[in-house]
């Protein structure tokens, strides 16, 4: 079936297009080579006769030997199936490729980040700034030539630490003693900041609005980086009429990790506790994400026992999240901590199953190539049998009964924020956001990985938009995930947790990888490519936590300065995967 | 101070309150331990000597003690998280680890209001500069804790190109607490740390007290990477030396 449908594809596309696209043929690739001339076309033609209208993934590559700039589209159907590949290589000097943002909005900061990682330039975008990075960086970090400061060796393991029988830190062996690299003959008297001027020229026009008789001017407001209410470090630059938002531009990177470039040196494995701090909140389904993308490049299966225990603390890491999500949403209305706190009591019981698994309360660790890396504990699992029959549907309710029919949850949140169907799709926006906004597409339906098609649960939808929906979603959600436990743990198997030995060092053929998962906060995705070696060759994490503000100022226009603190809060962003 | 209530000063530092409650019994018995002045027991008996009937009521202690007393159990912490680590953080503010017992529940989303700054999490060179003006922002006495591995050296990602390595390099540190994340009862522990340390300040030496007012401390600047203001004054010829060696690593 999947075979016929992707030949009668090859065929419209090959009548269509002739030799401007080309399906992929290297080794372990996938997908179609589109040229850049084309890509406008091309896009077009697959979001509107092949019906992909999810542009879920931008990213891009660079192959050095190649000398080529390639970029890489994943595109979905919001109806469900397997992924489309298309790809449009360039040159590495002064690479340019036409934006997509005009055909799918969701490309705006993907594009971004691409330009400003990888220097790949997009034509036609409309405000194509640094967006991890700050103005005036020197250089694009990921580009396989250039290297930061504390550069050791392209791959890890590095060599020995202490060549002559003395240790040695990195600082002792670079300028300054510190993680800095300027450009050569760089002077900071001849130097002039970049400054901000272009952030703020790219917000809508400042004129002054007439036609209510008061002249008054726009003002701009900056809201973080620190700031209690935008949830870690994230700044919102809102222009303002009075109170009401004109424009608002979402600044990011306070918190740019350099997970990639990382990512890039370290072996596989090693790579598993780094996807613990992208959504810190989560991190099991971020190491849930990660093994199945290597999963599928090395053709391995985890056993029974291990899928059942991986949808377990999947979906445990669901309930944290959204109690979580939900009190903090509620500090963001004013109900100051109080919720929070019922919040936090229920995910400390889930904390205490993950420190019983995997010895750590937050950063778990898990997950393993081909399995687990601990089965459970003596009685861990009537402890979640406990909490899946007993004590979270309890809870639930109680949470519904403070929150759903309060009346200043309602008043703050109907109506505010709205994303209609096909913003959100066009956005790229993903999970609760999405289907907040009347799109029932959720990864586990969708394109079911692991078990998930074995278990009875419905796909929550709500169909407003709105920040109130967006809150209802994850209590359904919550009510779903539960269902989902009680019966996994009924079902829960013996048996082995691994398959083969657990290694170190895993060999993984070349090729290239997506594997996603619906994480809580939505569609999270690996893009792994192997080149054989013990590192990955790119690296590149597809984050639902950074595309789901694409729509931020969509969402805003129009609304008040207070509601956008809301509006944020029903996102629900983590810092730790926006910035990665 | 509450009306009715006398202080005598002594040239020691000791002193002596009388009227209400017998308030400041428990500074007297905190231990004795590290204190930069201690008093000679006999000064307390000799010179002060209370009479039969204020026995209840009247303890005798130093002002040191009576000032770290205050200060170390009312540390208002700056409501300020960059990572990981701001959500074990928040989770010592909740229920189960509770920090409130020590008096540290009022968390400020303003610097000026604030005592501790808790660095929890990842320094970035983005960050940075706003980390050191929220620092320059609070007022005296302020303290630093770093939390965890990030805050206090780099931590897993101290080898990426925007990541400073260790708050310590900008603000200066008053406790590290280890950890990736450090449990609550970590954190719990490095605030009691934190207070057995403010136990140990005296009055006379703090520099908050001193004649020179302390110094802001310089933002650093964002340029083709992070720019340290005090690096200026000889960045040339660092910069050509690491040009020079740059060049002959460039030749072999
Ligand atoms: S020390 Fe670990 S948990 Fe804390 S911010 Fe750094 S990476 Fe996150």
């Amino acid at each position: 079936m999947a075979e016929t449908e992707s030949t009668k594809v090859l065929d419209e596309i090959k009548t269509k297009f002739g030799d401007a696209v080309s399906p992929d043929e290297r080794e372990g690739y996938d997908g179609y080579l589109v040229r850049a001339e084309n890509l406008l076309d091309f896009a077009t033609f697959v979001r509107d006769a092949l019906g992909y209208d999810y542009l879920s993934s931008v990213t891009g590559v660079d192959y050095i030997v190649e000398d080529k700039m390639e970029v890489v589209y994943h595109a979905y159907r919001t109806s469900g199936g397997p992924a489309l590949l298309f790809k449009v290589q360039t040159q590495r000097e002064k690479s340019v490729v036409p934006s997509l943002v005009s055909i799918y909005p969701g490309a705006d900061f993907q594009e971004r980040e691409a330009w400003d990682l990888l220097g790949i330039e997009f034509e036609g975008h409309p405000d194509l700034r640094r967006i991890l990075l700050w103005d005036g960086f020197h250089g694009h970090p990921l580009r396989k030539d250039w290297r930061e400061a504390y550069f050791e060796e392209d791959q890890k393991p590095f060599g020995n630490r202490w060549p002559e029988g003395k240790v040695y830190r990195i600082e002792d062996k670079v300028p300054f003693n510190k993680n800095v690299k300027y450009p050569a003959n760089f002077t900071p008297e001849g130097w002039v900041p970049e400054g901000e001027g272009t952030l703020y020229a790219s917000l809508g026009r400042m004129e002054k609005s007439n036609g209510n008789g008061t002249g008054s001017e726009h003002i701009v407001v900056n809201l973080g980086p620190q700031h209690p209410s935008t949830h870690g470090v994230f700044r919102m630059v809102a222009e303002l009429d009075g109170e009401t938002i004109v424009d608002l531009k979402p600044v990011m990177g306070y918190l740019h990790r350099n997970h990639e470039k990382i990512g890039e040196r370290n072996t596989y494995i090693m790579n598993m506790p780094f996807t613990d701090r992208l959504d810190y909140i989560c991190s099991m389904g971020n190491n849930f994400a990660y093994a199945l993308s290597v999963e599928k490049l090395m053709d391995v299966q985890p056993p029974e026992r291990a899928e059942y225990l991986r949808v377990i603390m999947a979906e445990l890491t669901r309930v944290v999240n959204h109690f979580w999500a939900i009190g903090f949403l509620l500090n963001d209305l004013g109900a100051f901590f109080t919720p929070a706190l019922y919040a936090i009591n229920e995910r400390e019981l889930i904390l205490d199953v993950f420190e019983a698994v995997s010895g750590s309360r937050m950063m778990c660790n898990y997950f393993r190539f081909g399995g687990l890396a601990r089965d459970l504990p003596p009685g861990t699992a009537e402890v979640i049998r406990d909490l899946a029959f007993e004590r979270l549907p309890e809870k639930i309710d109680e949470l519904e009964r403070y929150l759903t029919e309060n009346e200043i949850v309602r008043v703050r949140g109907e109506g505010v924020g709205v994303l209609t169907a096909e913003q959100a799709i066009g956005f790229a926006a993903a999970g609760p956001v999405l289907r907040a906004s009347g799109v029932p597409y959720d990864v586990r339906k969708a394109e079911p990985y692991s078990i998930y098609d074995r278990f009875d649960f419905d796909v929550a939808v709500r169909y407003n938009g709105d920040v109130y929906d967006r809150y209802l979603i994850r209590v359904d959600e919550i009510r779903q995930s539960i269902r989902i436990l009680q019966q996994a743990i009924q079902d829960l198997p013996e048996g082995e947790i691994q398959t083969g030995r657990p290694q170190y060092q895993v060999r993984v053929p070349a090729g290239e990888s997506y594997g996603r998962v619906e994480n809580p906060k939505g569609e999270l995705g690996f893009y792994v490519i192997s080149d054989g070696s013990p590192t990955p060759y790119r690296y590149h994490i597809r984050a639902p936590s950074f595309i789901n503000v694409t729509g931020m100022a969509e969402m805003s226009r129009g609304q008040k300065i207070a509601d956008v603190v809301a509006i944020l809060g029903s996102i629900d962003i983590v810092l730790g995967e926006t910035d990665r | 101070m509450p009306l009715g209530v006398s202080i005598i000063f002594s040239g020691s530092g000791a002193w002596q309150q009388t009227g209400g409650r017998p308030l400041f019994a428990e500074v007297g018995m905190a231990e004795d331990v590290n204190q930069e002045t201690p008093i000679p027991e006999e000064e307390n008996g000799s010179e002060f000597e209370i009479p039969e009937e204020l026995r209840g009521q009247v303890t005798i202690t130093t002002l040191d003690k009576l000032y770290n007393w205050g200060r170390r159990n009312s540390v208002w912490p700056m409501m300020f998280g960059l990572a990981c680590c701001a959500i074990e953080m928040i989770c010592v503010a909740a229920s189960r680890y509770d920090f409130s017992r020590f008096g540290m529940e009022v968390m400020r989303p303003s610097p000026r209001q604030s005592d501790l700054m808790i660095v929890s999490g990842t320094v970035t060179k983005k960050m940075i500069p706003q980390i050191v003006r929220l620092y320059n922002q609070m007022p005296e006495p302020k303290y630093v804790l770093a939390m965890g591995a990030c805050a206090s050296g780099g931590g897993p990602f101290k080898e990426g190109y925007n990541v400073v390595s260790g708050v310590d390099k900008f603000v200066p540190v008053d406790v590290y607490v280890p950890g990736c994340p450090p449990t609550p009862q970590a954190l719990l522990h490095g605030l009691i740390t934190l207070q057995e340390k403010i136990d140990k300040q005296s009055i006379q030496s703090v520099r908050w007290y001193s004649k020179q007012a302390s110094e802001p401390i310089p933002i650093p600047i964002l340029g083709p990477d992070l720019i340290d203001p005090r690096d200026l004054p000889d960045f040339a010829e660092r910069q050509a030396a690491v040009e020079e060696k740059a060049a002959a690593e460039a030749k072999t």
